[in-house]
């Protein structure tokens, strides 16, 4: 490094409106650090994404300047939640995620996965309801055993013990589903670090 | 190339918990996928090894994980493994915490520590380790207050934008993992 070398400075982003609830509306993302230019992206870069379309997405053209890291992650979430064979139904996987992502405060992720959760359960004012009053919301007895399961794996320290795997056993879940559970969970807790320390969610138009 | 996970939970080829994971065998390829690509990768670019395990352990540490603590200290130079022991021990708290936007979900806010490397931990890890350890602590602990000064502190400190979504990467892939690791664990114990 020369020493003549000045730091990088991060983005100011546009003038926007941040969301002060969690909502299941479409928001947007803005990054705090220099998203790749399409330009200046190689084909090991695109490929990265996955999804060809991602290429719009600066959040994506961020984390693409690991292209190997970026890839594995995309796959890893994939499979756990749309791999339709055994397990959890896709509902709860996504429930998992927006519990886990309410309780780390992460708006973005909550909305997008409280919309995939209301979608494919049909129980959109369940799924409102923790959006608005939180993981100790009053859902039904199974998804209550997922909530907190789901919060149970996202504390420090660790709370999640075999008492849950009980109640989630009583409650219908068979192990694979229970190791989805975990996968979810878990998952989102990689990704709602990523969402909340590179950028801001704002609201559309 | 042994599987992580599989290797920190003790999943035995043929087990239950062996032929589970195999019904997400994309997820278990890709996890192990992203591992190698963050501890070994074809180019470190200008993030070495040994900040990479450092920062590692760190985050291990501060889950109390046993096994996937033992697993990144073990990664460590002696000297280097007693500064992120020391710092762990200093720095382990209880989360999520943080602020919301401001706005009806500030009645939520639950305040906690902005955390600080100790000057002795200072002179071992250096400006850019010290800074990535602020950074990750924050991450780990009340990841709803980052913000942008936060990422400029690592650049100021000598970390690339390339750089901090490595480091970043890494943070948040080491949260998954840990969970997955005491999840499964615990499922195991109950087969």
């Amino acid at each position: 490094m020369s020493e003549t070398k000045t730091s990088e400075k991060t983005l100011t982003p546009p003038p926007h409106t941040e969301p002060v609830v969690f909502t299941r509306d479409m928001l947007d993302w803005l990054p705090w650090l220099e998203p790749m230019a399409e330009a200046d992206m190689t084909e090991r870069h695109l490929t990265s994404l996955v999804d060809a379309a991602r290429v719009k997405s600066p959040y994506f053209r961020l984390l693409a300047r690991d292209p190997d890291v970026l890839e594995a992650r995309t796959r890893t979430d994939k499979d756990i939640f749309y791999n339709p064979e055994a397990g959890l139904p896709r509902a709860e996987r996504e429930l998992a995620a927006a519990a886990t992502s309410r309780l780390n405060g992460c708006i973005y992720c909550a909305s997008v996965h409280a919309r995939f959760a209301a979608t494919y359960s049909k129980r959109v004012d369940d799924v409102q309801r923790l959006l608005d009053e939180g993981v100790g919301a009053k859902l039904d007895e199974r998804w209550e055993a997922i909530v907190a399961a789901s919060v149970a794996l996202t504390t420090i320290p660790m709370t999640f013990g075999k008492e849950h795997v009980e109640r989630l056993r009583k409650v219908g879940l068979d192990d694979a589903a229970i190791a989805d559970l975990i996968g979810a969970a878990s998952f989102f807790n990689w990704a709602n670090r990523l969402m909340l320390s590179l950028g801001v969610p704002a609201t559309q138009g | 190339m042994t599987d992580v996970i599989d290797t920190l939970v003790g999943i035995a080829p043929g087990s239950k918990l062996d032929a589970i994971r195999a019904q997400r065998s994309e997820a278990r390829k890709h996890a192990q996928a992203s591992y190698t690509s963050l501890f070994e990768p074809k180019d470190l670019g200008t993030v070495t090894a040994d900040e990479r395990h450092a920062i590692a352990a760190f985050v291990a540490g501060l889950h109390g994980e046993p096994k996937t603590s033992a697993f990144y200290a073990a990664k460590l130079p002696a000297g280097l493994g007693a500064a992120v022991a020391a710092e762990v021990a200093a720095a382990k708290s209880k989360g999520p915490y943080g602020h919301f936007p401001k706005g009806p979900l500030s009645a939520e806010d639950a305040p906690g520590p902005t955390w600080e490397v100790s000057d002795a931990g200072r002179k071992i890890l250096g400006p850019r380790l010290t800074a990535a350890f602020e950074h990750t602590h924050m991450l780990v602990f009340h990841p709803r207050d980052a913000a942008a000064p936060s990422l400029q502190s690592l650049l100021d400190a000598g970390w690339s934008t390339t750089d901090i979504v490595t480091i970043s990467q890494l943070v948040s892939f080491l949260s998954y993992q840990i969970r997955v690791v005491a999840g499964l664990s615990t499922l195991a114990s109950t087969l």
